[in-house]
């Protein structure tokens, strides 16, 4: 193998990982702010790049596609949450999390009868002519979705550090009560953590479907690799989650390079096994009222 | 004489097990309360009924003259109502300087309330940064208190501040207790050691079996055999709960 061949593989896998990242991430956030696994996470995703596809098709310049994908991705966390799981909170988390699947499969099949069962493109961002990069030829888009995440990353972090709904936010990812008798609406932010999840989770989507294509039932393996992800990184923190994506998006790269592409999904199963029995906390180990 | 805090006939529980009974009391501006009772009496289950954070099944709490039964703890805080509640709840993975600002959060300009609670808490300064879970025991309850005064309570709950603190500890937070009434601030103060909550309020309820049973001045409770036999004389000092390791 040469280095551009290892340079190639590296690029693909932070490429994959990235997008485990936003992924987990939208796992992480709901995790931390209500102690629930969104099983309906992995829809946001396929949400992201099928209505980008359908905007296109439509004729709704890309730009336009994207920003509302994002934008109708987030109402349908915050309805999601609003709408279904709020009226049986008191159900307990297992209620709940088995509500996510219902949702996952509601906006799975809703998906298939408004746009069909067959796969979608959507063109690159800026062009399809491949960069050379110290040797490797790298498609544009892949810097797309780098920079995208690099700038969501940071975003959230802001966020987090630096205004009232994040200080909320990590107020209840310690504790509701404690929250509540400080004055933070718990059930609202409890709601935006589901909106900001399906944005994460639809830009995702969105940036990587002009490289892989996009369709109705692509949820279901994002939604388990970047739950993967988020394991791998402790969930319940953000810092973990992209940690976990990029460790995951590479080690499927390795697996590839070093085995067959045949085993590339095996791994985030592996992952998964592994760290929940060996280190449950994750590899980093955190929670997200203790970082930032 | 207006009263900040009346609660009327208010009866509370979990599940079907009712817990508080009918309790009537009430509390005026700048007064100090005491709410005494053995272990499972009901105290703290009466505290958070009162501000929202377990919904009462029967009677009314009104804040001033406004009626907020059932008003969730979010809403209450902005009422003026503050509870320090049993075990603290201090967001332990955050900083003293976060844990402050989240007890103003309801406010948009928190900087005058901040130096206040600075000035009856000096510890708490110099201590900012810190994460609060790294306290010990008594900065800890200091920070849960100043958390508490952030919000600019008119009505303040506290729930055993004394539990588990060395006794120079509780004599500072008891002083502090002093300049929230100089303040005008109603303080209900749930207290196991009845000697030191009678010497610090001004009157005191006795509860019992979740109803009030005896009331009166501090004084007059003091003087009472009933109260100094149940809880004046050779008391057992409750173990920490459980509740306290936490956060
Ligand atoms: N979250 C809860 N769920 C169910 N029962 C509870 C709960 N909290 C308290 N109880 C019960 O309610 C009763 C009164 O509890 P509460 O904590 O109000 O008493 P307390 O007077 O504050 O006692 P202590 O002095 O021990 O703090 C107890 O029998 C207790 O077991
Ligand atoms: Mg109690």
């Amino acid at each position: 193998m040469t280095s551009a061949d290892v340079l190639q593989f590296v690029a693909s896998g932070l490429q994959n990982g990235a997008i485990y990242a936003l992924v987990a991430l939208g796992f992480t956030l709901v995790f931390a702010s209500t102690g629930i696994i969104n099983f309906a996470q992995g829809e946001f995703y396929m949400l992201g790049g099928m209505l980008v596809a359908a905007g296109v098709a439509a004729g709704v310049p890309l730009g336009v596609s994207v920003a509302g994908a994002v934008v109708i991705t987030s109402a349908v966390g915050c309805l999601i949450e609003r709408a279904v799981l709020r009226p049986v909170r008191s159900a307990g988390p297992l209620a709940l999390i088995i509500i996510t699947i219902g949702c996952s499969m509601l906006l799975k099949s809703w998906i298939r009868h408004l746009f069909g069962p067959d796969e979608r493109a959507v063109p690159p961002f800026s062009g399809s002519e491949p960069v050379a990069l110290a040797g490797a030829l790298i498609q544009p888009q892949v810097l797309w979705v780098l920079g995208i995440t690099v700038v969501a990353a940071a975003g959230l972090t802001v966020l987090y550090r630096w205004t009232r709904l994040g200080l909320a936010m990590r107020a209840c990812s310690i504790s509701h009560d404690a929250a509540r008798i400080v004055g933070i609406d718990t059930a609202r932010v409890v709601m935006l953590s589901f909106g900001l999840s399906g944005a994460l989770g639809a830009l995702a989507g969105a940036v990587v479907a002009p490289i892989t294509q996009t369709a109705y039932d692509v949820g279901a393996r994002m939604g388990l690799k970047g739950f993967a992800a988020a394991v791998l990184g402790g969930l319940g923190d953000p810092v973990g989650a992209i940690v976990g994506g990029l460790v995951l998006g590479l080690l499927e790269s390795g697996a590839v390079a070093v085995v067959s592409g045949t085993y590339k999904d095996a791994v985030a199963l592996v992952v998964l096994l592994l760290v929940l029995v060996l280190r449950p906390q994750g590899i980093i180990g955190r929670h997200l009222g203790e970082k930032l | 004489m207006s009263e900040a805090l009346v609660v009327d006939g208010l009866s509370a529980g979990y599940g079907r097990v009712e817990v508080v009974r009918e309790v009537s009391l009430r509390v005026a501006p700048g007064e100090v309360v005491a709410l005494l009772g053995s272990n499972g009496a009901g105290k703290s289950t009466l505290l958070k009924a009162i501000c929202g954070l377990v919904a009462p099944w029967a009677g009314t709490v009104s804040i001033g003259h406004e009626d907020v039964t059932g008003r969730p703890p979010e809403h209450l805080v902005r009422r003026g109502v503050a509870l320090v509640p049993e075990g603290r709840m201090l967001f332990g993975a955050l900083t003293v300087s976060d844990n402050l600002a989240l007890g103003a959060y309801a406010h948009r300009d928190p900087t005058q309330v901040r130096e206040r609670v600075l000035s009856l808490f000096p510890v708490l300064a110099s201590r900012l940064g810190q994460r609060a879970s790294t306290l010990s025991g008594g900065e800890q309850q200091m920070l849960a208190i100043g958390r508490a005064l952030m919000s600019r309570p008119q009505v303040m709950l506290l729930d055993e501040p004394s539990l588990g603190l060395a006794p120079r500890v509780v004599a500072d937070i008891f002083d502090v207790l002093d300049e929230l009434r100089a303040d005008g601030i109603a303080v209900l103060l749930v207290e196991q050691d009845a000697n030191l909550a009678l010497k610090h309020a001004d009157r005191g309820y006795v509860m019992r079996g979740g109803r009030i049973v005896m009331e009166g001045s501090a004084r007059d409770l003091r003087s009472n055999d009933d109260v100094r036999l149940a809880y004046l004389g050779s008391w057992h000092r409750k173990e920490r709960s459980d509740a306290d390791l936490e956060s």
